[in-house]
């Protein structure tokens, strides 16, 4: 069974669909010690980083224990975010600390400079492909993908793929079985659900 | 580079898409889930489902509507039309919206659009604004463009992104099913202004109308309806239309 994270940052009704549309179901554990039976665990969520405080010690410790047995963990969206040390939009809130670096505001630029550049970064947006990883098996370098945010993590060795709105960011990352995605999946159509695809493989 | 979207529209009445339907080798020509997935295939960005329906208790078709469509969709969905309230947007958003459109009680009750965006993220809340000329003020009309709305179009977006909308939707009254082309003046009005995406809606005739209305409208995004029901032209012809004149598209 896979964990779908509820701490009520935004709706899980089409992630939840989008799952059940590759015959997976999720489950949503109510306290931490639930996840011992996870199989995998997905962390979706939009908006502001301050939402995971409600994830608190103890969640961190049962997804760390989850992630230390191998289990394979999917970051969607803010959910990415939350992969890394932590975010200027929360500075006091640490992340799970996974991954590498800070996430941070996208500058876009100022009315007049280059009006094309908006933040939030709200559409479909091309994934530039930078090295191999199983949660881009079978994704064209160049494919469009849906996204809705404004902050961004930055690009590491952990970058699996690029997106450039104004400047580049890292739109796809992995580090072994966890892996996490700024765009939206279950929104991205049959590019989105073969990256889901792709996860459901790890979990296998 | 972030490409320009193609958002299709269906006015839906008790579970029925209204505005004449011509596509052939549909089952049900008026059925919103079949014109849906034929809009997905032929690669539409996003859809909108538009909610005419008259009477309360009839409206409850409206979940359904949504239900299906959703099932099978993997692409944004966004529901307008009589959401008044918290729970309307919450029927809408558990039916599978991913997005809800308000017009009329966001200009009445400001505060829902705040109220929706802490329930929900603004990037779920998009605000509809109908607005037509007077002079050289673009003015908000409500209650599908019958009721002046006393105010100016481009505040009150910068009004409704700062409470909170993660979208406008505009549409141009005097330019709605005309066919003689968007209002570019009103949208490149309303986009420098706020920076949150604009839709522009309303006039849609040729494939040219969509290269206006994102280059000299600065429009993020574009609303149709019966230039696609009526298979006049395909999202997809459109699209490479727009990808010869230089408009980044998602092919």
């Amino acid at each position: 069974m896979i964990a779908l994270i509820d701490y009520k940052a935004g709706n899980l009704t089409s992630v939840r669909k989008a799952f059940a549309a590759l015959g997976a179901e999720l489950f949503t554990p109510e306290r931490p010690g639930e996840l011992d039976s996870a199989d995998a665990i997905v962390v979706p969520g939009v908006g502001h980083f301050g939402a995971t405080r409600a994830l608190g010690p103890d969640w961190i410790e049962a997804i760390l224990g989850r992630v230390g047995e191998l289990r394979p963990l999917l970051g969607i969206c803010l959910g990415m975010q939350w992969l890394f040390e932590g975010s200027e939009e929360a500075p006091d809130l640490p992340g799970l600390g996974l991954l590498s670096g800070q996430c941070y505001k996208l500058r876009g630029a100022p009315h007049g400079v280059n009006e094309a550049v908006k933040i939030p970064h709200v559409g479909w947006n091309s994934l530039e492909i930078q090295r191999e990883g199983s949660i881009v098996d079978g994704v064209a370098n160049g494919a469009q993908v849906y996204f809705t945010h404004s902050f961004v993590a930055p690009v590491t060795g952990d970058t699996v793929a690029i997106t450039t709105h104004g400047e580049p960011f890292a739109s796809i990352v992995q580090r072994g079985h966890v892996a996490g995605v700024q765009f939206h999946p279950e929104k991205s159509g049959d590019v989105g659900l073969q990256v889901l695809r792709n996860f459901l493989s790890m979990v296998g | 580079m972030l490409s320009k979207r193609i958002i299709a529209c269906l006015d839906v009445r008790d579970g029925q898409v209204v505005k004449g339907i011509n596509f052939e080798g549909l089952r049900a020509a008026g059925d919103p889930a079949e014109l849906a997935r034929r809009y997905n295939a032929e690669g539409v960005d996003e859809l909108v489902i538009l909610d005419i329906t008259a009477t309360l208790e009839r409206r409850r078709a409206l979940a359904d509507t949504i239900r299906a469509v959703a099932r099978e969709l993997f692409i944004p969905l966004a529901v307008g039309g009589g959401i008044r309230t918290e729970a309307d947007a919450a029927a809408a958003v558990d039916a599978g919206a991913d997005k809800v459109s308000l017009n009329t009680a966001a200009l009445s009750n400001p505060s829902l659009i705040t109220t929706l965006a802490e329930r929900y993220g603004s990037q779920a809340v998009l605000v509809a604004i109908d607005a037509k000329w007077e002079g050289d003020r673009a003015a908000v009309y409500v209650r599908s463009g019958s009721t002046p709305g006393n105010r100016d179009a481009v505040e009150w977006a910068k009004e409704a992104e700062d409470r909170g909308a993660g979208e406008i939707l505009l549409t141009s009254i005097d330019r709605d099913g005309t066919k003689i082309g968007f209002d570019c003046r009103l949208t490149a009005a309303v986009s420098r202004a706020v920076s949150i995406p604009v839709i522009a809606s309303g006039g849609a005739g040729t494939l040219d109308h969509f290269v206006d209305v994102f280059t000299s409208g600065r429009a993020d995004a574009a609303l149709a309806a019966s230039i696609f029901h009526y298979a006049e032209t395909s999202v997809r012809s459109l699209k490479q239309h727009l990808k010869q004149h230089g408009i980044p598209v998602r092919l």
